[in-house]
């Protein structure tokens, strides 16, 4: 086979075994990051259907595409696949999977066959929300919030608390591997301030998805029981409290948005130095912060709850703690900014990415402020507002990092280098779909436009099409890279070891890697992003 | 070159069966195993974690109710069940000891008998439960805390308030309407709870059940025995969970009606 | 390569600790039935419980689960951050409960002045 001569006679992770069952019973940490890349992919399709029901409706002010019904269950089913069964694996449970074990040096993951358990309690977990959306789908809100959840909707939100439920072990199975593995598989010489910073954002990521996720699956279960049972624990008729379902709802939830971002924020660590030929400006600072954004994630939840009816006195004291966690935050954006003062900077597909990143991550974090703040909150809690907000840092964060990383470790992955015009332009169409979406979504939502809604007075009209228009763009910038990263499988450029000469064991070895990553263990003696001794990355070439 | 790392490491795979590839030495990968179940018995504490913050919100609420429900629950099968339990945490800790010692008809008599008091326990928790059964005391099954066999409210008058209330019917018939919907919620919570301890159980008694034959099988050695260790610590925290639940659960308000 | 020695715990330790969980099973059990009075409005029969309960918790974690002869740092590291993590829960969640507005006339809820007191 062509493709195969090219990439070279070299045994490697994709042509050491071939058949299904040497996919579905392997437990090379490369393969399972690979399942698990197509399955989220489908995930993402499956959400962003549900994405262009609600922005086709959202065109005219009328409720004239879909019932009423039928949006409440579009906007939950779209938060829900979004959140549990995109963002918070992608980047940890692909890019995570495929170069951690690489990036301390190991071999593979401390638990490889857990790591393939997690991957099947995820495909579990998928099929069940699966069957739950086809067989009449739920609409409380991707939040559950009883007791509508709980008595009042006609849906199926058992079938889809227990999804949500099975795929939480999928999340804590990744992160016990990942730490684990951090803490004992690191190659000799790897001492922790070698780490990349790669490493210590998923690190941090893996400690709230072990400590934040068991509550949320508690809850589950108690909203379960409790639409099951009749039993009344959060029905304020029978002595229960709706609050206290939020509380822990939140105490996982709010952490889980770090959950997202800071894989994301790994990624952008590793690319700008990279594109810049700069070590990163404040190596400590930026590691320290990932624990920092962990940890104070913790603290801030009821942020979400500041009208829900809890105690001014406990709002006032959140509100102060939600404004904390802003600092580690930008401590991460002036270090990047920092890097690229004096960098010498490429302009390539990653590094675009990583602009898009910093630029609309500050700009959701920023917004992030006004919703932290109790009395700006009190207007904008429930618009529009909130949802650009979390778009900003999510999508304009969370998968522009998704997509760099994609990108600027693709040619590990595969052996193949995409089209960099291709990966360019599909750039800029993200990043200007992007912001045309969500942009007047903060608008109207200032305006007063209300969340969750599926009809809308018509002065909101024009900034809704413009919305919508956004998100054509969008999805045009979304399906680029996927035809083209698979037209580069078999037409791309075969890629050296080391195509943009970083720093990092993972391009010590060759592209793509070997079953068991390192011919040999390798024995690091060098900090991280030693640029200054890299020597510039040359036109790739077919030689190898 | 002859002593490089990669040929030691070969040496050691060759030896030690129960080596894992990606990992240098034994030692790296019981270490690796211990710090996962550790990690995992974190999770587990949030997990449980978040009943006892739903259970600690509505004990404050309806101290009352809580305290007349619990004392629903017999005491000394409590306090029985939980030695029983104890009794299994000892015998785990002494079947580890034995394979640390190498004694392999030690280490599966321990083992058996941890089965023994594991599943002791689970059935005695099922004869407490089938108890709140016949006393309607299990929410949605013709739960009543009111009237018939199950009544909390007899001989818990003052307790309960009812005594105030008594010669006002509308008063009455309010705090008895009360009385039942709070107490549904510590039953809710006490199935809950006990239920997810019991899940929790039958898991460790299943695991334990494997790690029995691999015991009689002589899979255990003074040198290695990472399945026997870590499986004890998982049991040994069910065991704490339990030592926590039975407070709560069983001891709210025991002291005498004057 | 030489092992790192694992610690073996005496039989008889083990037996002593036995007794002691058992002991402090009927104790607390015993003490529950015996009015200790209330301080502050805090109820003396129940801080005595959990207690009692952490007691036999922490004999449980150290003798049988070796945590005590253990040279790795980072079980006491993750043992400590899970707890704490719980309390995190139940404390800030209790700065919701234990002030919110009761139909008073004082801005506080009239048992939390009274704690101040």
């Amino acid at each position: 086979m062509a493709t195969l001569a090219v990439s070279g006679e070299r045994k490697n992770y994709l042509n050491a075994e071939y058949g299904i069952r040497s996919w579905l019973f392997t437990t090379d940490h490369k393969r399972i990051a690979l399942l698990y890349l197509l399955s989220i992919t489908a995930f993402f399709f499956i959400g962003g259907f549900a994405a262009l029901l609600i922005r086709l409706e959202l065109l005219t002010p009328a409720g004239d595409l879909l019932s009423a019904d039928a949006y409440n269950k579009a906007f939950t089913m779209h938060g829900q696949v979004m959140v549990f069964f995109f963002l918070i694996p992608s980047i940890p449970a692909v890019l995570g999977n495929f170069l951690i074990p690489m990036m301390v040096g190991a071999k593979d993951l401390a638990f490889p066959r857990i790591n393939l358990i997690s991957w099947y309690i995820y495909i579990i977990a998928g099929i069940l929300y699966i069957h739950c959306l086809v067989t009449g789908g739920v609409d409380t809100g991707w939040t559950f919030y009883p007791t509508f959840s709980t008595e009042f909707s006609n849906t199926k939100v058992i079938e889809a608390g227990l999804a949500i439920f099975v795929s939480g072990f999928s999340s804590i199975l990744t992160g016990l591997n990942f730490v684990v593995t951090v803490h004992r598989m690191r190659a000799p010489g790897m001492t922790w301030s070698r780490l990349p910073l790669f490493v210590w954002s998923h690190y941090a990521t893996s400690i709230i998805m072990l400590l934040g996720t068991p509550v949320i699956a508690i809850t589950l279960v108690l909203v379960v029981l409790e639409r099951a049972l009749n039993l009344g624990i959060f029905d304020p008729t029978r002595g229960g409290d709706p609050v206290l379902f939020q509380h822990l709802f939140w105490f996982y939830s709010h952490p889980a948005v770090y959950i997202m971002i800071l894989p994301s924020m790994a990624v952008i660590s590793e690319i700008v130095p990279c594109f810049s030929r700069k070590r990163v400006f404040g190596y400590n600072f930026v590691a320290m912060s990932s624990i920092a954004i962990a940890a104070i994630g913790f603290l801030v939840w009821a942020h979400h709850m500041f009208v829900a009816g809890i105690s001014l006195y406990s709002a006032i004291v959140f509100s102060f703690l939600s404004f904390l966690v802003a600092v580690p935050s930008a401590v991460k954006v002036f270090n990047w900014t920092a890097t690229l003062y004096k960098g010498s900077i490429s302009f390539s597909t990653p590094m675009l990415y990583a602009f898009g990143f910093i630029g609309l991550f500050t700009i959701g974090g920023l917004t992030g402020l006004f919703l932290a703040s109790l009395g700006t909150d009190v207007h904008i809690h429930d618009t529009y507002f909130v949802i650009a907000h979390f778009h900003y840092v999510m999508v304009g964060g969370a998968v522009m990092g998704y997509l760099g990383g994609m990108h600027f470790w693709w040619p590990k992955i595969s052996g193949r280098m995409y089209p960099e015009g291709w990966g360019r332009l599909a750039a800029l169409i993200v990043f200007i779909g992007f912001n045309l979406t969500f942009f007047p979504q903060f608008i109207l939502g200032y305006l007063g436009m209300p969340r969750r809604y599926w009809q809308y007075p018509p002065e909101y009209q024009v900034l809704n099409v413009l919305s919508t228009a956004g998100a054509t763009i969008l999805a045009v910038g979304y399906l680029l890279p996927m035809v083209y990263l698979l037209w580069s499988l078999r037409y791309g450029k075969p890629a050296p070891d080391n195509p943009w000469q970083a720093t990092g064991l993972e391009w010590q070895t060759s592209s793509p890697p070997p079953t068991f990553n390192f011919d040999e263990t390798p024995i690091v003696t060098q900090e991280a992003y030693e640029y200054e001794n890299m020597p510039l990355p040359e036109e790739v070439t077919l030689e190898r | 070159m002859s002593d490089s790392p990669i040929v030691m490491e070969h040496t050691e795979h060759e030896a030690r069966p129960e080596l894992r590839h990606h990992f240098a030495d034994v030692e790296q990968q019981r270490n690796a195993a211990s710090l996962g179940m550790w990690w995992f018995l974190g999770t587990e504490i949030m997990f449980f974690g978040g009943m006892f913050c739903a259970y600690l919100i509505y004990r404050r609420w309806y101290f009352e109710e809580f305290a007349a429900a619990s004392r629903s629950l017999s005491l000394g099968i409590g306090t029985f069940n939980t030695t029983v339990l104890i009794c299994s945490s000892l015998t785990v800790a002494m079947s580890v000891r034995a394979a640390q010692l190498g004694n392999r008809k030690l280490q599966v008599k321990m083992l058996l008998l941890t089965l023994v008091f594991g599943l002791s326990f689970i059935g005695i928790k099922g004869i407490e439960w089938h108890k709140k059964y016949t006393e309607h005391h299990i929410p949605t099954f013709d739960y009543n805390v009111i009237s018939g066999e199950g009544s909390l409210v007899k001989g818990n008058e003052h307790l309960l308030g009812i005594d105030k209330v008594e010669n006002d019917p509308v008063k009455l018939r309010e705090r008895k309407a009360e009385i039942q919907q709070h107490t549904k919620i510590f039953y809710s919570l006490y199935f809950a709870l006990t239920g997810m301890h019991a899940i929790h159980m039958i898991v460790g008694v299943g695991i334990f059940i494997c790690i029995t034959w691999m015991a009689h099988k002589g899979r255990f050695t003074p040198e290695y025995h990472t399945p026997l260790e870590i499986a004890g610590l998982y049991w040994h925290f069910v065991d704490i969970v339990w030592i926590y639940l039975f407070p709560l659960l069983y001891l709210i308000d025991r002291k005498p009606i004057s | 390569m030489s092992e790192h020695s694992e610690h073996i715990v005496s039989a008889k330790l083990y037996w002593l600790i036995f007794l002691s969980l058992i002991v402090g099973t009927v104790v607390t059990a015993w003490v529950a039935t015996v009015d200790l009075g209330k301080y502050h409005g805090i109820d003396a029969n129940t801080v005595v419980a959990l207690f009692i309960a952490t007691c036999k918790a922490s004999l449980v974690v150290l003798i049988f689960m070796h945590v005590k002869y253990t040279s790795e740092k980072m079980t006491k590291a993750i043992l400590l951050a899970a707890i704490f993590w719980l309390l995190l829960l139940l404390v800030l969640s209790l700065t919701d409960y234990s002030s919110r507005y009761d139909g008073s006339l004082n801005p506080l809820p009239s048992d939390f002045t009274a704690w101040l007191a």
